[in-house]
């Protein structure tokens, strides 16, 4: 693995167990986050974001769930390499809310209602870096006033539901990164918060990693988001990697079909609303996991398919520097 | 025909409308306070006209869609529709006024009962009405079926057997079979993945093009209210912060929480100006708003003057265009970049 790399995910494969058969909810993903940068998964409900995310830190449910391949490499703070798809529940305890720092979309899901914030982030730091009460409290106060909290000394002492939704996701943030992570993984941190507080929550975490060096494996399903946080792009359809690239090529010439259509029946703010104009639409809808059609996942949708997409899925191929897309026909994609 | 289509009388026209909720606290559930979910809110709708409804959670959109359906009794104000208050109706008028007035639901998964088949979720409304013979409920049922972009055999299923996308079309058709003339559309395509968003926002625009519908169309996403509404209403703690036809209020917003809206709205085109204006802090309570403008806490331009009473009232600005605010210097000094 490379020195300047903190993630590195090869061929993953996460399956879960169900009545109608084996659903392949992610099917041979790799990517890797290097030190310094956002890495955004981006895809639509379903498409194995979250499966991929919990699988990095080793919380897939076991059964239905089950690891069934790849490798999860990561550098933590001395700079060993492990494989987390491999190592001991004991050993992941380490590593969980230590060196990978963890935010998920609905706060009150990893807030413990009956402790106040102060203990819970003081919490991580005695468990995990065996600082004694005192110094991890006077700690848990410098992060609330890190991440923007006002009156920080009060809301030490304050219980997660007196809290607004977006106080609470500063309390995770703050949490998340008291033990100074190499990685953090956020999954969705702001997609129940109003865009008024999301804009707050985006600004803090670019804030923090420009201070901290933290990389971060950030998910979302709003390309606009994508825009404000990322460095680089995965693309997720149906549980594999359609496209993969910096931000920028990526969201300005996108090379696959359905980057391109998300891309394209996402309206602008700028956009006036033409008499009779109409969206552009993405036909169908996201294939069941159990039931992959053959050949290309989205060929069913896609408008320029051709027999040749049925017969053999496409491989990712580079499409530009830092840039490849899973299409036979991305030179024709405009 | 009905005899309002002749005049030049707004469709809908609400007046100082108010919901007031009590808040429950303590042991025995005692009201401790109350909330007013919807404070003095007055717009006009013509007929044919879509009017965009944004705000933050919690700002009293859904609240006040229902109430002006009556699904909820508001707890003042006037609501006329086609030319009669509906506000104070006995219920056996209020039916007749009801199927000119429709909903659909943000939850395409929570508002189709799963036990009941396609064609009994559509056709329950036709029965209630009394609209149309047997024969006849199951031609119109395909017809419906069709006009949203499913197949006629669709009414035999099960709501569990489709998509999301296809859920929201479903709900849209029970809104239609009863040919209303004016829809509240509360979040109709929040819960959906953006693929099949634009589906069922094109529909929407189809349908209401050709049928002539007013729409009350709430939603959090700005680029879509845009694309789909004429004129565009924000609100902030139950109360009407701006209103204006949707160019005006999207090219030349005048009220400070309009412009922090908009520029907080993530936009997935790597160049476009990233000119932020962060609010500080959170919404306050809605249980003890701020005196005057309710967005002082919050506003970067706030004054003294801004917590007193007369900071609320809405002022037109430009034709068809009201902003509560009092500052008029706001928006020419965001223009220029001051
Ligand atoms: N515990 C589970 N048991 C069975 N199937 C699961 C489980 N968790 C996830 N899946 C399946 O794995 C697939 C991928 O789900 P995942 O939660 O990763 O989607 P996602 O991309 O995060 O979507 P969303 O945007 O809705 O959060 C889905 O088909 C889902 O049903
Ligand atoms: N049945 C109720 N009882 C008590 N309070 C209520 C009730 N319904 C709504 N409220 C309160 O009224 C206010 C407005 O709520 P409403 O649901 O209308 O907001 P909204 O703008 O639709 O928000 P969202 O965007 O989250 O849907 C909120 O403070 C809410 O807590
Ligand atoms: S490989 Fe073929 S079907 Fe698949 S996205 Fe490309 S053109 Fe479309
Ligand atoms: S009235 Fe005052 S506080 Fe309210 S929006 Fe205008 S400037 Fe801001
Ligand atoms: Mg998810
Ligand atoms: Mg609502």
């Amino acid at each position: 693995m490379d020195a300047d790399l903190t993630l590195d995910i090869r061929n993953l494969q996460t399956h879960f167990t169900a009545d109608s058969g084996v659903s392949k909810a992610v099917d041979g993903v790799s990517f890797a986050v290097r030190r310094n940068e956002t890495l955004a998964v981006v895809g639509e409900s379903g498409s194995g974001k979250s499966v991929t995310s919990l699988s990095a830190m080793r919380l897939i449910p076991t059964p239905p769930g089950i690891i069934a391949g790849g490798e999860i490499l990561f550098r933590g703070r001395d700079g060993q390499v492990r494989d987390l798809a491999r190592i001991s529940e004991r050993a992941m305890r380490s590593v969980r809310g230590n060196e990978i720092g963890m935010i998920f979309q609905e706060p009150m899901t990893s807030l413990n209602p009956v402790y106040t914030v102060g203990d819970q982030i003081g919490e991580a730091l005695r468990y995990h870096q065996g600082l004694d009460r005192w110094a991890a409290r006077a700690e848990a106060l410098a992060m609330l006033k890190k991440v923007g909290i006002p009156a920080a000394e009060r809301r030490l002492d304050e219980y997660p539901h007196q809290m607004s939704g977006g106080m609470r996701q500063r309390v995770m943030i703050a949490m998340a990164l008291a033990c100074r992570p190499t990685l953090l993984i956020a999954d969705e941190p702001t997609t129940a918060l109003d865009v008024t507080i999301q804009a707050q929550i985006l600004d803090l975490m670019r804030r923090l990693q420009e201070e901290t060096g933290t990389s971060i494996l950030f998910i979302t399903h709003n390309l606009g988001v994508v825009a404000e946080v990322a460095h680089r792009v995965v693309v997720m359809y149906a549980g594999r990697i359609v496209e993969e690239g910096d931000v920028r090529s990526l969201l300005k010439s996108p090379k696959h079909p359905y980057t391109r259509g998300l891309l394209a029946c996402m309206p602008h703010l700028g956009q006036r609303r033409g008499d009779g104009g109409r969206l552009y639409a993405i036909p169908g809808s996201v294939p069941s996991p159990v039931n992959r059609p053959a050949g290309c996942t989205f060929a069913p949708r896609c408008a320029l398919a051709e027999p040749a997409c049925l017969a053999a899925e496409p491989v990712l191929e580079p499409v530009g520097p830092d840039h490849s897309a899973r299409c036979r026909r991305w030179r024709d994609v405009q | 025909m009905s005899t309002d289509t002749v005049t030049e009388q707004p469709l809908l026209s609400v007046r100082n409308l108010e919901k007031r909720f009590p808040v429950r606290g303590g042991l025995l559930q005692r009201p401790v306070g109350w909330v007013k979910a919807v404070d003095d809110l007055s717009f006009d709708l013509k007929r044919g006209e879509v009017l965009g409804l944004v705000g933050e959670s919690g700002s009293g959109k859904t609240t006040a869609g229902r109430s002006i359906l009556r699904l909820i009794e508001p707890t003042a104000g006037s609501i006329r529709f086609a030319g009669q208050e509906i506000t104070g109706l006995a219920t056996a008028e209020m039916r007749a006024q009801r199927r000119r007035m429709q909903i659909v639901f943000q939850d395409p998964y929570a508002s189709l009962d799963p036990r009941q088949r396609v064609r009994d979720v559509i056709g329950e409304a036709l029965v209630i009405h009394n609209i149309g013979s047997r024969a006849d409920r199951r031609d119109r049922i395909a017809a419906l079926l069709e006009k949203v972009g499913l197949s006629a055999d669709a009414m035999d299923r099960f709501p569990h057997e489709f998509s999301g996308g296809q859920r929201q079309r479903i709900g849209i058709a029970r809104a239609l079979a009863v040919e209303p003339d004016f829809i509240v559309a509360d979040e109709p395509v929040s819960a959906l993945d953006v693929s099949v968003q634009a589906q069922v926002v094109n529909l929407l625009g189809d349908l209401q093009r050709e049928l002539g519908l007013a729409v009350l169309f709430i939603a959090h996403d700005l680029a879509v209210v845009r694309y789909i509404s004429d004129r565009v209403a924000v609100m902030y703690l139950g109360r009407l912060m701006e209103i204006a036809p949707s160019d005006s209020l999207y090219e030349r917003p005048r009220h400070p929480y309009t412009m922090a809206l908009l520029s907080a709205a993530p936009d997935p085109d790597p160049d476009a100006p990233k000119s932020r204006m962060l609010l500080d802090g959170d919404v306050p309570s809605p249980m003890n708003p701020p005196s005057g403008c309710v967005f002082r806490t919050r506003c970067p331009f706030a004054l003294p003057a801004c917590a007193e009473p007369e900071a609320r009232a809405l002022r037109e600005v430009a034709p068809g265009h009201s902003v509560a605010c009092i500052r008029d210097d706001v928006a020419p000094a965001m223009a220029t970049g001051a």
